[in-house]
């Protein structure tokens, strides 16, 4: 086992969505979950992060956003799509200005459903995210 | 035994000191918010982590001015502990944190640049405290090394109560704790992306770690020297501060730049020089 799955930190990019999973997202980190007893720390900064963690579907003011901060992080690298709108776009999935979920854009690693997704899940999700993280570091060491 | 036996004890152990000073840190505010918080050992976590990541240099020259960094901001501790002279050390000091300054300012990010210009300020705020309590030290104990204070019969933060007042508060721009952490964020907090290091990746990274765990360090020295009866005197002033320091880090929020000069400056002039000019107007 590596380093990796000890730390690792997220960047949380929140799309076209209702906020939902969002919130969710923010509440892994208050007391009753508490993440960082895990060593996940959210950074808001694309340099550091290992996990790109994306809530909301794509649009097309946002294409470029995502794949800016996709591009900017260091290898090794995942991304975990939260919740059913950053999975297939959900809802909102045949409004014109919608382009569908985040694989449409960068590859995806983890999709973790639901509408909003529970933080549970959401945990669970950032597990199976740091398992795809560590067998790309092999892959890639 | 040679002072300097002591310098190299403390370049291999500083770390280990700072690691897990930042790992008891970040225990205690997150039981400060209610929280269980990461292990002890997760400062090493990450910096291990980071190591094993890829690193991207915008400017080639940013690994260079943080390897200087980190090399001089240990080698500080190990000539302070090897009986360098105090005013060097404090000079040494101002030089390490140029090469993070540079490394940042080399780079296109405005975040990193602005987190420069502030890392700036800030030495600008507390550099001239620590000349001032080198100063201090060396007049009240009639010595000039970290030997020599610590065989002084006169314990200095009985002298020196005003330095010490200040160095509680300049300690806390250089531990990078709220309310004076303004060039950059440490981990609870997200201030300009993250300042200084938001162009740093991978095992840049974990230099500036390993550099501040360094300076902790550093610190507790400096702490010891204001406390010289003892090393163990130093070391429990010093774990008296850090958890003052943690709770203000807990209880406060980020101010000004101007605001940091101010205060520090004030307290550098008011409690340190008003120390210093008392002990002479009583001919001491």
């Amino acid at each position: 086992m590596s380093f990796f799955s000890r730390s690792p930190w997220i960047l949380h990019y929140d799309g076209s969505s209702c906020n939902g999973c969002d919130i969710e997202v923010l509440a892994c980190l208050t007391p009753i979950y508490d993440v960082e007893r895990f060593g996940v720390l959210n950074t808001g900064n694309p340099k550091h992060a290992d996990i790109l963690l994306v809530t909301g579907s794509v649009n097309e003011r946002n294409i470029d956003i995502i794949q800016n901060l996709y591009r900017q992080m260091p290898e090794p690298k995942v991304v975990v799509a939260v919740g059913a709108c950053a999975c297939s776009g959900g809802i909102f999935a045949r409004a014109y200005n919608i382009q569908g979920g985040i694989d449409k854009v960068v590859p995806v690693d983890v999709y973790v459903p639901g509408c909003a997704a529970r933080p549970e899940s959401i945990i669970d999700g950032v597990v199976q995210g740091i398992a795809a993280l560590e067998a790309k570091r092999k892959k890639t060491a | 035994m040679s002072p300097w036996i002591y310098g190299a004890l403390f370049l291999v152990f500083a770390p280990v000191f700072g690691g897990l000073l930042a790992g008891v840190d970040r225990i205690v505010s997150a039981r400060m918010q209610g929280r269980v918080g990461p292990p002890l050992l997760q400062p090493f976590y990450d910096v291990g982590k980071l190591l094993q990541k890829q690193a991207r240099q915008v400017n080639p020259v940013v690994e260079p001015l943080l390897l200087g960094h980190v090399g001089f901001m240990a080698v500080s501790g190990a000539l302070l502990l090897g009986g360098t002279d105090l005013i060097f050390i404090a000079f040494i000091v101002a030089l390490a944190a140029l090469f993070l300054v540079l490394a940042a300012g080399s780079v296109n990010s405005p975040y990193s640049f602005a987190g420069a210009e502030r890392e700036l300020v800030v030495l600008l705020a507390s550099e001239p405290f620590f000349i001032l309590m080198m100063a201090a030290v060396c007049k009240v104990t009639g010595a000039f090394t970290f030997a020599g204070v610590l065989a002084s019969p006169q314990l200095v933060a009985v002298q020196l109560p005003g330095v010490v007042l200040a160095f509680l508060l300049v300690a806390t721009i250089k531990l990078r704790k709220s309310p004076f952490d303004i060039s950059m964020s440490h981990h609870p907090h997200q201030e300009l992306v993250s300042g200084l290091t938001t162009d740093m990746s991978g095992r840049m990274l974990a230099y500036v770690e390993l550099a501040h765990w360094y300076e902790s360090a550093l610190l507790c020295a400096f702490m010891v020297l204001l406390f010289n009866w003892s090393i163990a005197l130093g070391f429990v002033a010093f774990a008296i501060a850090y958890a003052l320091e943690v709770l203000v880090d807990n209880s406060t929020s980020r101010i000004k730049w101007q605001l940091v000069l101010r205060s520090t400056w004030i307290a550098t002039l008011l409690f340190s020089g008003g120390n210093v000019l008392a002990l002479f107007l009583l001919g001491r």
